[in-house]
């Protein structure tokens, strides 16, 4: 019986995880990240910034085109692509458990 | 196609074409809808007849039936939390949906609809707009606090903000470039190597040994090629459960 009523809680327990009831802890929160390998990561920074500045510029091309104001806004959101992509590629090595959330 | 002449074509396998003859053409229905409607096909035919038997222990279909949707649920347990159930159907339906476009992409003569910005992009967005309006619903305007963190100095609010607004904005193209980068790049190198087959086949009597070795380097990126197919939609799925987390928790 001593077994038996082990065997259930056993299976509350994995159901409870399951359904996520029980909050993770520790050993679940590392698993499922991205995968890592130096490739993988270099083509991603590479990709993280280069879509950064294709949205800086183009969103810089757009607004200048709108208003006119052809190179100002092209140059100054060149730069904030630029530093967002940076930003991107600092987010991508800082894991995400160590900031705040 | 492969060789004209004693040029290396390697980009004309992106080329869209109509199929079904003159009633493709009029309502222009290309290789790449058919492949997509093909995915969908095997996708839906997979989780049917595999969970048919509903066996205790499964057979080998329910098992991969079965395999898939537990690494989703895994994925977004782990990425998203309790909460993430419930964007289950969308990403499993976007993991599945790409898992297959990349690996029908694999088979001699078939298309790949994933080495098209066209269909990343749209789908890149389409997580976009979820995760926007995700966000707002579950915050309203406390959304845009997202913009700038607490705690930063507020004379720094002119740059910092348009800054993470960029940021933001290149969520979908970097998702989108990266999977159809992939994509293309692999079936790109494959087509060359396989022109190099030929050319060097081509080259007397040295040059059928001589083109073994292009050939073994094509065998070994084919098996590259599935690890990519597999791994890109992993990618795929995986960013946009933590932009789900993002959107949920505002970090």
């Amino acid at each position: 019986m001593v077994n038996d009523r082990d065997a259930f809680k056993q299976r509350l327990d994995a159901a409870r995880a399951r359904q996520g009831l029980d909050r993770a802890t520790g050993k679940d929160a590392g698993k499922g990240g991205l995968p890592g390998g130096n490739w993988g990561i270099g083509f991603r920074a590479g990709v993280e910034v280069v879509s950064a500045l294709v949205v800086g510029v183009g969103l810089g091309l757009l607004l200048d085109r709108w208003l006119g104001t052809w190179p100002w806004l092209f140059l100054v959101f060149f730069v904030l692509g630029s530093a967002a992509g940076m930003m991107n590629v600092y987010r991508l090595f800082t894991p995400r458990r160590l900031r705040k959330d | 196609m492969a060789v004209e002449g004693k040029a290396i074509d390697a980009l004309s396998q992106f080329e869209l074409g109509t199929t079904f003859g003159p009633i493709g053409r009029a309502v222009g229905f290309t290789h790449s809808n058919l492949h997509m409607l093909i995915a969908g096909g095997l996708i839906v035919a997979l989780m049917i007849y595999g969970m048919r038997p509903r066996a205790m222990v499964p057979g080998r279909l329910q098992s991969v039936a079965e395999s898939a949707y537990g690494f989703i649920d895994d994925m977004l347990l782990a990425q998203v939390g309790p909460e993430g159930r419930r964007f289950f159907p969308f990403v499993f339906t976007l993991f599945m949906f790409i898992l297959f476009g990349n690996m029908l992409g694999l088979f001699p003569y078939a298309f790949t609809y994933t080495s098209h910005i066209s269909l990343t992009f749209t789908l890149a967005m389409l997580v976009f707009v979820l995760i926007t309006v995700v966000a707002i619903a579950l915050h309203g305007t406390k959304f845009f606090g997202y913009f700038f963190p607490e705690g930063a100095p507020l004379w720094l609010a002119p740059i910092i903000i348009p800054v993470e607004i960029v940021s933001y904005l290149s969520r979908p193209v970097s998702l989108s470039i990266r999977l159809f980068a992939n994509m293309v790049a692999g079936h790109v190198m494959l087509k060359v190597f396989a022109t190099f087959v030929v050319m060097l086949g081509a080259l007397g009597t040295l040059g059928p040994v001589l083109s073994i070795m292009p050939l073994a380097i094509n065998v070994a990126l084919v098996g590259f090629e599935v690890l990519v197919a597999f791994l890109q939609a992993y990618v795929f799925a995986i960013l946009t459960c933590i932009y789900l987390h993002d959107a949920v928790h505002l970090h």
